[in-house]
């Protein structure tokens, strides 16, 4: 090849690189082959403390642990979803497009919304993007979070917002006034704690006082709690993790977006619409592409670019395969066991549970010591206790059942904690 | 008694969406029963009525997703000659691997003594990575290319705080360059000043000269540039932005060029971003997720987001650099992509990662050696990793840029990204990676010289083009004039 090129050394097609810097020296060893490979990585995933080798979580505040069905992996299997590119070629990306577009169809019959686009990097982002949306719809550049959200959600706004211009300020959950200049309340439900928001008032008074309000959800709740979309409310967010994607330390994950349809110019990321080809077959295409990075520059709503179709897939697969009835069972199933483990906690002496209003998921419990004691000496049993939250709540601990913790257990925590805390 | 007929054919696929196949009553899973005492269910205005999902049989799911994706091409089954997106072929091994229990299922907040294999990992690609480039402080916390970017930015932007220059709010970025650059620096609340290609598709010094000055926050510099080509100037042009008292901010979407070649480090880049689903071995996914690690030099380091691998005395740790620009995102970015580019990196070792970039730009030369005589080339000279072709001859021809990519769709063949970059008339970039083989790169060539002979002998098989796919063209414009967004039960 190098002859057709008319060189003699690969030297001769890179002398735009100063020579002197030309093939330096690097640290890395030599190659691996694949059985070698996979023996380094057995070693790794085995230092990592997991259910896979006899460990029992109570971690949520974000990532949330269910059981993924085996059709979600079995269709992740497909080559041609996992290894084909971007859909900007329609004809030859009919399958990425037609999965985006159900994909959207699910996040709007989740949250009741009007339209949803084809997904962003993870639920944080698409809550700060959604402010800075809202701060764009109304021309306004001071954006309220309730006190109770996840600090995850301000603090993504921030350095999203830092050099925009934007004031984040905190509003009270019961707060019965609001700035009159806010562009928006952006509304944790179910909030950090795992209790349900008052959606519906507090998008009034954002209404009254000329904000939208957006909601980030969790949309495993939705399967049982009343949709956004049943209040108003104007932009809605989630983490898509919990639908059928592996938690794996953090990601990759999917943010879902939602909106009112009168907004969808001002929606950051990629939109799936459907169309017809020249012979008038139904087909699907990327769609309102004018306002994105690479058409519209520096004047996009938003400089998103690759995000996260395969994720989107498996949410779609998730859902599909749960369908209508599975996503109410499973709602069901999660806030049977989380209640049922808040109400055995709540028994053990020096343990209190704060049961204020309705929770899903997650609880806090207040207990006798401070909780990284306890979460160590839970470790000890190969419990993996819920996150310390004494820095918002004193003793706190915020633990979380899902339908992946069996009331085996659940009572195992229970006995441990009852155990611990009798000595603390 | 009427009997309609079925019409055979396997031509006719059943599009129909998911909502429409749906039978009530009819289920694909079932969810485990209770297995607690019954708890009371909160009062009924809390409640919503049944979510509005499909009701189908297993089967169904699975059939209905598979024949989609048959609808798809993709790199198990296509060439993907698609410049600026590194379609190469990702050894399987590494999706394995990055799902393996162990890896797949910890929980981003679990506490650092329960996760010392991911956090080693981690450390250890931030090694890698900051030995690739020479850029020692790495973060891995970026989900994609952009977000990379803009932690970049938001690090230029907190050296030159911290300096009191806080009069530096210019981001000089290329006119050949991605989009995201300008939308990125938008988002940093920095002004775009755009410097110039000269005709050999190089910077135009002169003008980045007249361009950089005390104003200059930072000069964003894709290396090798969307035209494929190596910046020859590129020591002179860092001394520029130096001497002003800007920072050079290296886009490495194109990285697959240098592995073991050249350092950005060395050249005086200050910052840079590298797509690990391109360069380091995930597949695309038909458009993400993604992961942008950023590089800095040592005395950036302070500045990056959160969280950073670290090795202590009692074990691995995840810690915030002490003058972090903060969180971009929800936790430590996307864990099992950097697993990902780990295996690839342990797999290849230095020899490999050099061949990567050898044969990629071998490949890229050699099809614009053969293709010069019939198609122009956006700069005279050799190429990288990929070559930036002009079918302004066609053109005069009657046939597009577009129509050609579309015609390569009949072929089997993915278009070239088209019409950019955008100070390129009728652009057709060419990147085939260091994947494919000499026959599959003969075979391409052969077909784009058989296109451009079609020009002139059945023009309308261009023009229509493509004829043997799921659809032919779509009214794009359409879709956007009347969204339809969603499936809905009266549409």
């Amino acid at each position: 090849m190098l002859g057709v090129i008319g060189v003699d050394t690969l030297d001769d097609l890179i002398g735009d690189i100063p020579a002197e810097h030309r093939h330096p020296s690097l640290n890395l060893a030599s190659g691996l082959s694949e059985q070698e490979l996979s023996g380094v990585f057995s070693a790794i995933a085995a230092e990592n403390a997991s259910s896979s080798n006899g460990y029992i979580s109570f971690l949520g505040a974000g990532a949330y642990s269910h059981y993924i069905p085996s059709t979600v992996k079995s269709i992740l299997q497909r080559g041609e979803f996992v290894t084909a590119y971007t859909p900007y070629q329609p004809e030859a990306a009919q399958g990425t497009l037609q999965v985006g577009f159900e994909f959207q169809t699910v996040i709007c019959q989740l949250t009741g919304m009007e339209v949803a686009n084809a997904g962003m990097y993870d639920g944080p982002t698409a809550f700060a993007e959604a402010c800075l949306m809202a701060a764009r719809v109304t021309k306004r550049t001071k954006i309220g979070v309730l006190s109770s959200a996840d600090s995850r959600l301000p603090d993504t706004l921030l350095a999203y917002s830092k050099h925009q211009g934007i004031e984040i300020v905190s509003i009270e959950p019961g707060a019965t006034d609001i700035p009159d200049d806010l562009a928006c309340i952006g509304i944790q439900s179910p909030n950090f704690f795992g209790e349900i928001e008052d959606v519906e008032r507090l998008t009034n008074l954002a209404h009254a006082n000329g904000a939208l309000s957006v909601v980030h959800v969790n949309p495993t709740a939705l399967g049982l709690f009343r949709p956004p979309g049943d209040f108003d409310v104007d932009i809605v967010t989630a983490e898509g993790q919990p639908l059928g994607v592996p938690m794996a330390f953090g990601g990759p994950y999917v943010g879902l977006f939602a909106c009112k349809k009168a907004h969808i110019r001002q929606m950051p990321g990629r939109i799936i619409g459907q169309t017809t080809d020249t012979k008038g077959r139904i087909g699907y295409a990327l769609t309102l592409q004018t306002r994105e990075q690479h058409i519209r520059r520096e004047r996009a709503t938003s400089n998103i670019c690759t995000s996260t179709q395969l994720i989107g897939l498996m949410v779609t697969v998730y859902a599909a395969t749960l369908g209508k009835r599975g996503m109410k069972d499973l709602a069901n199933l999660c806030y049977q066991k989380a209640h049922y483990a808040a109400a055995e906690i709540s028994r053990l002496a020096g343990f209190s549970v704060e049961r204020t209003g309705t929770f899903f998921h997650e609880f806090v419990v207040t207990c006798p010591d401070s909780p990284a004691k306890i979460n160590a000496a839970l470790l000890e049993q190969k419990i993996i206790g819920g996150l310390d939250i004494s820095d918002r709540s004193e003793n706190g601990m915020l633990v979380c059942v899902t339908e992946t913790s069996s009331r085996a257990d659940i009572d195992r925590l229970v006995a441990a904690l009852s155990e611990i805390g009798a000595v603390s | 008694m009427t009997i309609s007929t079925i019409a055979a054919g396997a031509g006719d696929i059943d599009r129909r969406l998911l909502m429409d196949r749906s039978v009530p009553g009819r289920v694909a899973f079932t969810v485990s029963d209770s297995d607690v005492p019954f708890q009371k269910l909160p009062d009924a205005s809390y409640l919503r009525d049944d979510v509005e999902l499909p009701e189908v049989s297993q089967l169904e799911v699975i059939r209905y997703f598979s024949v989609l994706s048959q609808l798809n091409f993709s790199i198990d089954t296509n060439f993907y000659p698609l410049g600026s997106c590194t379609m190469k072929y990702n050894p399987k091994i590494n999706d394995e691997l990055a799902n393996l229990p162990g890896l797949a299922d910890i929980h981003p907040l679990q506490p650092d003594e329960t996760v010392q294999g991911a956090i080693r990992l981690l450390k250890n690609l931030q090694d890698d990575l900051g030995d690739i480039t020479g850029l020692p402080g790495v973060s891995l916390a970026p989900l994609a290319g952009a977000q990379g970017e803009y932690a970049g930015l938001l690090i230029a932007r907190a050296y030159h705080d911290a300096r009191n220059d806080s009069e530096r709010v210019v981001a000089i970025v290329p006119d050949s360059a991605h989009g995201t650059n300008p939308a990125s620096a938008a988002m940093a609340g920095l002004e775009v000043a755009t410097v110039r290609s000269d005709d050999q598709g190089n910077v135009d010094v002169e003008n980045l000269r007249e361009l950089a000055d005390g104003r200059t926050a930072v000069f964003m510099l894709t290396i090798p540039s969307t035209l494929g080509l190596f910046e020859p100037n590129i020591l002179e042009i860092n001394k520029i932005v130096h001497d002003a008292g800007g920072l050079v901010y290296a886009d490495g979407a194109n990285l697959n060029a240098l592995l073991g070649l050249v350092k950005l480090g060395d050249l005086g880049v200050d910052i840079c971003h590298s797509n690990l689903h391109k360069t380091f071995s995930t597949p695309h996914g038909g458009g993400g997720p993604g992961s942008g690690p950023v590089m800095v030099t040592d005395e950036l380091a302070k500045y990056l987001p959160k969280p950073i691998a670290e090795k202590t005395d009692d074990g691995y740790v995840l810690s915030t650099p002490a003058e972090s620009i903060g969180s971009i995102n929800g936790f430590h970015g996307s864990f099992s992509i950097a697993a990902r580019a780990y295996a690839y990196i342990k797999a290849l070792g230095l020899e490999g990662l050099q061949s990567v970039s050898e044969n990629a730009i071998i490949g890229a030369n050699y099809i614009q050696a053969k293709l010069r005589d019939k198609y122009d080339l956006a700069a005279d000279r050799y190429c990288m990793h990929e070559t930036v072709l002009s079918a302004s001859r066609q053109k005069k021809r009657g046939v597009a840029g577009l129509d050609i990519a579309k015609r390569l769709l009949d072929f089997g063949i993915h278009a070239p990204t088209m019409y950019f970059p955008m100070i390129v008339e009728e652009a057709l970039m060419v990147e085939p990676t260091e994947s494919e083989s000499k026959e599959t790169l003969d075979h391409f060539i052969a077909v784009m010289r058989q296109i451009d002979d079609e020009i002139d002998s059945a023009p309308e098989l261009v023009h229509d083009a493509p004829h043997d796919l799921p659809v032919t063209r779509l009214d794009e414009a359409k879709a956007a004039r009347k969204p339809i967004l969603r499936w809905s039960a009266d549409e």
